[in-house]
């Protein structure tokens, strides 16, 4: 039998590399030649769907802790958040770089031409306040304040739902995967909060 | 290259690929075997290298039914109806296609394709048309020699790839079946294959199969329009549209219809599956045109493929793709605003 305290770091390491795996495929995989034509599009895909997947899996802690009873959930969601800001902002620098270039003519025209895309820069811009007052001395700081701050994660998961479904072209399963997902995180939040009232 | 993709793709385990010395003694074989035998009026080489196209040993190749071989290696390069640009490499082309009827990712196509039954194919003329009935392909080509012709391709999604063509002008086929005074328009279909292809299975796409295109019949005549069976000197892989797939170079990718099964004229303007599924997005006519948006993102620049991961190899977008000299007088008087 593992000691508690063995047990939580084994835990926390194997959650910080489940979250860190599809970060390090994606990279063996670029230095293997192995990501096709459009390695780019393929790229900026993947990280965009890894900050989404994470994003999901952070607003999934409290349901998790109240519904399982997984108390030690809770200590992992600052972790998930931090994923979904990774992801996020490489994404974002994915796109500039592999698919623009930094040609600053064309990141104004897709800016403007591509609400999607003004749909996904809100969402990571809302995410910069939430990950610098992800530490523990903040929340301190902020005290009552942190909560109300960081409720913010729920019009920037909607925002990141739009900026998915805003890009469909024909097929749509991916997007209605998420967006039930998305419905249950958020319809039990509002259920619970109907019931309390 | 990746022989990762093509492996997978392809399902085979690496243990079966054959190496390089056991396949060129194996193709000296076939070759000595079919030039004494069938074929002695040219060597096997030819076409299965693709006549001075690079294809690497590792890549698959995809020779075609044997009553097609013997045209596509006495294919001839138009050049007044070619372009200069830089052609995209043998492994791009293969490996990145939209054809959403095996897929909706880019490599979905190359990874379902490979089982697509392109051999035989029949073909209906139908319509607006003295000679209607169900072709065999090979009569169909029958009196068609084959030219090969380097055109851009640009994707509506903003990227484009120079490809060399196999085909003939879309035009001489027309003429063949003598279509009636009150043809106008031309639509074609592509296959309806529930069983081989996954995507017309699929509950979540909004695309109502079959896939349909269609041309104007000045459109259609144009010495440009091209009727395809193969490309860098070989057949059409599948995921490419094989056996035959239409290329209008000056109009966005999807109007080049692949793998048809029925040639129809009409009196009136057919529909088209993507303008049926968006019909603020595509239009019927679909010409390439830098100054009209697709309402979520710009036409102005497109990403010429291949690029790399730090030169994304962004190009201006060329008015009808750069075919203005050969096509801009269809569309005279149109406001292409409107008619986009």
């Amino acid at each position: 039998m593992l000691s508690d305290g063995k047990m939580r770091r084994f835990r926390w390491w194997f959650i910080f590399l489940l979250l860190l795996s599809p970060f390090i495929l994606l990279n063996s995989n670029l230095l293997t030649d192995n990501l096709g034509a459009d390695p780019a599009k393929v790229i900026v895909q993947n990280l965009g769907f890894w900050a989404m997947t994470s994003l999901w899996l952070t607003l999934a802690v409290s349901p998790g802790v109240k519904l399982l009873g997984w108390r030690w959930l809770m200590s992992f969601r600052r972790m998930l958040g931090l994923y979904t800001f990774f992801y996020a902002v490489l994404h974002l620098l994915a796109f500039a770089t592999f698919l623009v270039g930094w040609r600053w003519d064309i990141l104004l025209t897709e800016l403007t031409k591509r609400p999607y895309i003004v749909v996904g820069t809100l969402a990571l811009l809302l995410l910069i306040p939430l990950a610098f007052t992800s530490t523990k001395g903040m929340q301190r700081r902020l005290g009552k304040h942190w909560k109300k701050l960081h409720i913010l994660i729920y019009p920037i998961s909607l925002l990141v739902m739009l900026h998915f479904v805003w890009q469909i072209r024909s097929d749509f399963g991916q997007q209605l995967i998420f967006a039930i997902l998305l419905a249950i995180l958020l319809g039990y939040r509002l259920y619970l909060k109907r019931r309390s009232s | 290259m990746s022989k990762r993709l093509i492996r997978d793709a392809l399902n085979i385990p690496s243990s079966e690929i054959t190496s390089e010395v056991v396949y060129k003694q194996r193709r000296r074989l076939m070759q000595a075997a079919l030039s004494a035998a069938v074929l002695p009026a040219f060597t096997f080489s030819s076409f299965a290298r693709g006549a001075g196209y690079d294809i690497p040993d590792d890549l698959p190749r995809y020779p075609g039914p044997v009553w097609l071989r013997q045209k596509l290696a006495s294919a001839v390069r138009n050049p007044e109806l070619s372009v200069s640009d830089e052609l995209a490499p043998y492994y791009h082309a293969i490996t990145h296609n939209n054809f959403y009827e095996f897929g909706t990712d880019k490599r979905d196509p190359v990874r379902y394709a490979q089982k697509f039954k392109t051999d035989p194919w029949k073909v209906e003329i139908s319509g607006e048309v003295a000679r209607p009935g169900h072709y065999n392909l090979e009569d169909i080509l029958a009196p068609h020699a084959l030219e090969d012709r380097v055109y851009r391709l640009r994707c509506v999604e903003a990227w484009s790839m120079v490809i060399p063509w196999l085909g003939f002008p879309l035009a001489d086929l027309i003429k063949r079946f003598e279509p009636t005074s009150k043809a106008k328009y031309v639509q074609f279909t592509t296959i309806l294959d529930k069983k081989q292809m996954s995507e017309q299975r699929s509950s979540f796409g909004t695309i109502d199969w079959p896939y349909v295109e269609g041309l104007r019949m000045d459109e259609a005549m144009n010495p440009l329009t091209l009727m395809a069976v193969g490309m860098y000197g070989n057949a059409l892989p599948p995921q490419n549209g094989a056996p035959l797939r239409l290329v209008v170079p000056w109009k966005y990718g999807f109007k080049s219809i692949k793998s048809i099964v029925r040639i129809h004229f009409s009196e009136t303007m057919p529909e088209t599956s993507w303008n049926i599924t968006a019909p603020g997005e595509y239009g019927f006519y679909a010409n390439v045109n830098p100054s009209v948006d697709h309402p979520r993102w710009s036409q102005a620049t497109e990403r010429r493929l291949p690029a790399t991961l730090l030169n994304p190899n962004i190009v201006d977008t060329l008015p009808f793709n750069g075919y203005g000299d050969q096509v801009a007088h269809l569309y005279k008087g149109m406001d292409l605003l409107k008619w986009f």
